[in-house]
């Protein structure tokens, strides 16, 4: 019985890295009060914008690249077209990871947009970036301290089975969602990208914003997915991380297939 | 390759020529003082003598027993570690990721043994290994004795204890993945929970009473380690035991071919050259189940973090034998739920249940439906090769493609992912594959057969094209035929050829509705073949020599030919 009991509180405790319902209808209330310029610093106290301000210059690359390269969905004045949603307030974090991950510009519609090569180099991703930023304020690029896999793996590893695992798999290998959509494995996603996702919220991804993930929470996931990519297995080969398929399939056709090969040449005659 | 034993095809290897061990030095002496006292040796010269059949396929429940006694090695040694406790504890053990997490005791073990117990991992890996191969070699073996009919008089009892083997097998799978309690197993378990509150009335009552209270409670992994390591091996044992025995006892089958016949066997004896064999492809099956636990990761639990009823992940399933189960929940089109007044019929799981039920009792029976189907009381001990009894082939077929059907629906989201399809039209796509494929591929594998026998057919009674073309004296042009030898037409021409049963009425002159059924049955069964070449064709086949006309001599039936029949 008092093990029950401690299961239970254990249970309760994990339950603090969730989203409380109440958080959501909070977090509504306080967006709606504080719009504009009040939304920016409440932003950059909380979501820790970068605090260097971009160069008038940076802008000014970012407008043009964006003109030429985005504005035929999103809109000259990133208000949206029928071809892509608006981009006002999505903030910097939200263009850096599109496009640094290859996944803006859109090529061809899809069930959703998928990562590719990125098209743009660094200095042209932050200008695109600078300049979405600097229409409507929205997160800004995560700060290098939460970035470093310094944080707790074992925490990071809890919260990560109870928000992101339901989607990505236990091991972050990916998982299906429905009507030809899916969540990516997340094996060699750059720590930046990780918590920009995070943040944003990309497609059908929630987004998990600091009061539901805190940076120190976002930043202990970050290690504790690091940790699995840069330790491997220490069973050996990991055959995906896809689990109990992966396994079956290779036990039937390695371990069985040779089997069976084996007793093919055991009787085979030697004539 | 041994030799010692010539094998010739003509004649049967005569039991008795085996040369007994050697007699002097100590390993003599010990051997006479237990002769002495057990007079063993005669149990050991006979059983030595036994005769033991030379086919790749023959070796398959080998492969199974002897990943079984991996299985056992393995499964010994874990048993020193592994603590059977649901009672919470904190992690303090080697690996970063978990360390100060609460889990179970039983799931804390697990990690020591992955990480902190000298080669644990290598063990629990042996384990699970060997427990897939065990399986899927039994499944494999099965099937062999499906296809062949080695499950024909009288050796259908044995085809029912390896049955419940078959099915102790997947007992043993399932209570061993869930051992660990990790997230993965208990994930599993829940589904477990599911299906039997889906059964019902009784089904709430059936999960409080297994699991000693609410899902997940405290108790249900000592009772799995209960099932796991005493009741179900002793009885898996002591099945193989008389499986074996039975084997033994029955004799064992072999292929058609020359000097082969029903009341022979054509082999090596058991000793010593088979049992040389056999040993020698222990340690082959032993190898190769340790190449993959050296180099290739099962069941990472430390992945999968301690059980906790909250987390669910993607791409949880079963291991694979327990797939099939899985996948006809997943198959089954949702909403198929009643409710009435208090109660709530879930047919949407209670259904997959019964359906998988009723597949499972028809693969215990089969041997017990075909007998009845052929009539047949007479003992076979040459085997069929598949072709020789379409009908049986073809509902095997079926009902490898309606198993497969569900098997590939547990992975469905990972052939989404992997061949970038919507998850809805994989779904589709199965259903259609598991309701409607196997009647294709009834269909097929009849065809298949059928053009099979009448190619043997024709290649007994005319031998096979030689593509060589001469030209006679006359001016006549004809491709000469080479012709099989009487060894190599022996297999084409000899099976067992069965008419559909006539209906006749009994003493009083009366038809009895079961024995219309059973006519009806019977006529399905056999009312498409080829018979056989008779002595008679062949004769007549050979009296006129080489002759280009190599048209198919048609069976005296009517019914075989290209054109699709009506059945009824
Ligand atoms: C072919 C049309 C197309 C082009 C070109 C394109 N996008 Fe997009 N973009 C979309 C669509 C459609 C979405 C919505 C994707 C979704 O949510 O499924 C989107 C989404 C985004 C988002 C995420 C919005 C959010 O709410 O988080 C960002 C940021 C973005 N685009 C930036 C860019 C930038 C920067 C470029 C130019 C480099 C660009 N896009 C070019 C169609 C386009
Ligand atoms: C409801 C399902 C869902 C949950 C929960 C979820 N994600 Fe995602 N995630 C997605 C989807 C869908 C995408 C793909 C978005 C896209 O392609 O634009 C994605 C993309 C990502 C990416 C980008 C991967 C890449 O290859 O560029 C990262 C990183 C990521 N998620 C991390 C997380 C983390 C960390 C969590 C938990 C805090 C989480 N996700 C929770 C569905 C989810
Ligand atoms: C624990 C699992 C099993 C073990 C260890 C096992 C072992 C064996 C062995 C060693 C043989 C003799 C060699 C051979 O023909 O392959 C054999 C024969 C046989 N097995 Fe199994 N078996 C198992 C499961 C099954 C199952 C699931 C079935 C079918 C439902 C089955 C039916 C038979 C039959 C009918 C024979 C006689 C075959 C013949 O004489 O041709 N066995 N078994």
């Amino acid at each position: 019985m008092s093990s029950a009991a401690q299961k239970k509180s254990r249970r309760r405790s994990t339950r603090t890295g969730r989203r409380h319902p109440l958080a959501t209808v909070a977090l509504i209330a306080i967006g709606l009060l504080f719009t504009g310029g009040a939304y920016a610093l409440f932003n950059s106290t909380s979501s820790g914008t970068e605090a260097v301000a971009a160069s008038q210059d940076q802008v000014d690359r970012g407008s043009k690249l964006f003109s030429a390269n985005c504005a035929t969905c999103h809109g000259m004045n990133l208000q949206g077209t029928s071809a892509g949603p608006s981009l006002l307030g999505v903030g910097a974090a939200a263009v850096d990871f599109q496009v640094g991950t290859g996944r803006m510009p859109l090529q061809n519609t899809g069930p959703q947009a998928p990562e590719k090569p990125a098209q743009f180099t660094t200095e042209d991703t932050a200008a695109l970036a600078a300049y979405v930023a600097s229409i409507a304020p929205g997160p800004g690029l995560p700060e290098a301290e939460y970035l470093d896999g310094g944080g707790d793996a074992t925490h990071g590893a809890e919260l990560f089975r109870i928000n992101c695992a339901m989607c990505h798999n236990v091991a972050g290998a990916g998982g299906a969602l429905t009507e030809g959509k899916y969540a990516p494995s997340l094996t060699g996603v750059s720590a930046k990208h990780i918590y920009e996702a995070m943040v944003t919220g990309p497609q059908n991804m929630p987004v998990f914003n600091d009061a539901n993930l805190t940076p120190e929470d976002k930043r202990d996931i970050i290690t504790s997915l690091k940790y699995l990519e840069d330790n491997p297995s220490p069973g050996g080969i990991e055959l995906g991380n896809l689990g109990p398929v992966a396994e079956g399939l290779f036990l039937w056709i390695f371990g069985l297939g040779t089997i069976v090969a084996l007793t093919v040449w055991l009787t085979a005659r030697s004539n | 390759m041994t030799t010692t034993t010539p094998e010739t095809p003509t004649s049967t290897v005569q039991p008795g020529q085996v040369q007994p061990g050697t007699q002097g030095g100590a390993v003599g002496a010990i051997s006479n003082y237990l002769d002495e006292r057990t007079s063993i040796s005669a149990v050991v010269k006979e059983f030595g003598r036994k005769i033991f059949p030379d086919h790749w396929s023959f070796m398959l429940g080998e492969v199974a027993l002897y990943s079984f006694v991996v299985i056992l090695i393995s499964g010994s040694f874990l048993t020193f570690f592994f603590q059977a406790s649901m009672a919470e504890v904190v992690y303090n053990g080697s690996y970063v990721p978990l360390k100060g997490l609460e889990m179970s005791a039983a799931m804390n073990s697990s990690l020591d043994i992955s990480f902190d117990v000298r080669g644990g991992l290598l063990m629990r890996q042996v384990h699970h290994w060997a427990a897939l191969l065990f399986i899927a070699s039994i499944v494999l073996h099965m099937l062999r004795i499906y296809f062949t009919g080695a499950f024909r008089k009288p050796r259908e009892l044995n085809w029912v204890i390896g049955f419940l083997l078959f099915v102790l097998a997947m007992g043993e799978g399932f209570t061993g993945y869930s051992l660990p309690d990790d997230l993965l197993s208990g994930n599993g378990l829940r589904i477990i929970d599911g299906l039997l509150k889906g059964i019902p009335v009784i089904g709430t009552w059936i999960s409080y009473l297994l699991f000693g209270g609410e899902f997940p409670g405290t108790q249900i992994i000592g009772r799995l380690y209960t099932l796991h390591i005493l009741l179900l091996p002793a009885i898996v044992v002591a099945l193989i035991a008389l499986h074996l025995v039975f084997v033994v006892v029955h004799k064992h089958t072999q292929y058609p071919g020359p000097g082969k016949t029903n009341n022979n066997v054509v082999g090596y004896p058991i000793l010593p050259v088979y049992a040389a064999k056999a040993g020698g492809f222990f340690f082959i099956v032993f190898g190769v189940i340790m190449l993959m636990a050296a180099f290739f990761t099962i069941n990472p639990i430390w992945n999968y973090g301690p059980y906790d009823p909250s987390p669910v992940s993607a791409g949880t399933q079963p291991d694979w034998y327990i797939g099939f189960a899985d996948g006809a929940l997943r198959l089954i089109p949702p909403g198929w739920e009643w409710t009435l007044g208090n109660y709530t019929f879930s047919l949407n799981v209670f259904l997959p249940v019964v359906v998988l039920g009723l597949f499972i009792v028809a693969v215990l029976l089969y041997p017990f439906f075909e007998g009845w189907v052929t009539g047949d009381k007479r003992e076979h001990h040459l085997l069929d090769r598949p072709r020789n009894a379409p009908t049986r082939t073809a509902i095997g077929a079926a009902g490898i493609t309606f198993y497969c059907g569900l098997f590939f629906a547990a992975s469905s989201d990972l052939i989404a992912t992997h061949f970038k399809m919507a998850m809805e039209h994989v779904i589709h796509i199965l259903q259609f594959t598991t309701v409607i494929g196997p009647f294709i591929a009834f269909f097929i594998a009849k065809r298949i057969c059928l053009a099979l026998q009448k190619k043997d057919r024709e290649i007994a009674l005319h031998g096979f094209e030689s593509g060589r073309i001469v030209r006679l004296p006359g001016g006549e042009y004809i491709e000469v035929h080479h012709q099989l030898d009487a060894y190599e037409r022996w297999k084409l021409v000899s099976f067992n050829d069965y008419q559909p049963l006539m209906l006749r009425p009994n003493d009083r002159g009366e038809i009895k509705t079961s024995q219309r059924l059973r006519a009806a049955v019977s006529r399905w069964f056999f009312e498409d073949r080829i018979a056989p070449v008779t002595r008679t064709e062949l004769e007549a086949a050979h009296s006129h020599g080489d002759h280009g006309d190599h048209g198919v001599v048609e069976a005296k039936d009517e019914a075989m030919g290209g054109a699709p029949h009506i059945r009824s």
